[in-house]
């Protein structure tokens, strides 16, 4: 395995930045459908582009979590993303490419991506 | 599924579902042997007799939601269509054990994929249970164990932004080495 010591050194530096953020300040939660269906139809390469762009940003008070299946296997990849005190907003058909603009419009800009919601679906 | 790496993650869920402490996932790749191999053991709940005889039909499950449950059976198509088998094995109150052997040069076998992202996906959406990822490539050996990273970053969790990011890399670098840049 790749040096511990190197992990460590993370942890020493990080944990004192911990201290001063508690679970409270999470005001954002994507959640990713990753059941069979969602799996099959490419959620991981999604959910991992979240965390990608999630980094890039710098954004920290946002989690990205799993879920099972959503009921509408049809639709997935799915991604349901609920900002603190507003309702839910689900993604469907999402893909990699897509995942740059729902962080930047919706997550940092407060407009979610009418476009790429389950309510556009024809 | 598009890859074999994404039974990886699906598979292994199930095993988190059987509420396992620590779920190992071993990958063999044998050009010797013709053969790419997953094994899947888990301490979870474990089934009866008549559950593992049953788990393969796509009409059983354990959620309650729906009828359907198509993890193992996609598992099993794609073992069956590339040559390999699929076996169970499983005891109540033990665990599981989850073996799957794909024909290696099988025209149907479809791509492995990106196996350190499907372990990574792994740690980083069950950040409270341990995995033992082993991956065996014509011999060579790539181990990671997520109860060692546990005691070195405690009590920082292993979804940690940072600390995942090491996870990732760590896995990607290995990996990589490991079949020096050939993609099977």
């Amino acid at each position: 395995m790749k040096s511990l010591a190197e992990l460590q050194a993370i942890r020493n530096r990080m944990i004192e930045q911990v201290n001063m953020r508690k679970d409270d300040n999470i005001d954002t939660r994507i959640v990713v459908g990753m059941a069979t269906c969602g799996i099959a139809a490419g959620a991981r390469p999604v959910m991992l582009e979240f965390v990608e762009e999630l980094k890039r940003r710098g954004l920290e008070n946002v989690t990205v979590a799993q879920t099972g299946c959503i009921g509408m296997c049809r639709l997935e990849p799915m991604v349901e993303v609920y900002v603190k005190d507003q309702e839910k907003v689900t993604y469907v058909h999402m893909n990699p490419e897509k995942v740059a603009r729902v962080v930047t419009e919706h997550i940092v800009n407060g407009r979610p991506v009418e476009e790429f919601t389950i309510g556009h679906q024809g | 599924m598009r890859e074999l790496s994404d039974n990886i993650m699906d598979i292994a869920q199930n095993s988190i579902s059987a509420g396992a402490s620590l779920t190992q996932v071993h990958v063999i790749v044998s050009h010797a042997d013709n053969l790419i191999t997953f094994i899947f053991r888990d301490n979870g709940c474990g089934m009866s007799e008549e559950m593992v005889k049953s788990v393969t039909e796509p009409f059983t499950t354990t959620r309650r939601t729906r009828k359907v449950g198509l993890g193992l059976p996609l598992l099993q198509q794609t073992a069956m269509m590339t040559g390999g088998e699929m076996s169970i094995t499983s005891q109540l109150g033990v665990g599981t054990e989850v073996k799957a052997s794909f024909g290696l040069d099988h025209i149907d076998r479809p791509p492995m994929g990106d196996v350190a992202g499907a372990w990574f996906s792994l740690v980083l959406m069950n950040p409270d249970t341990d995995f033992l990822f082993t991956y065996d490539y014509d011999g060579k050996l790539f181990t990671f164990d997520t109860r060692e990273v546990r005691e070195a970053v405690a009590p920082l969790p292993l979804n940690q932004m940072e600390i995942a990011a090491w996870i990732k890399d760590c896995l990607q670098s290995e990996i990589n080495e490991l079949h020096g840049g050939n993609i099977s």
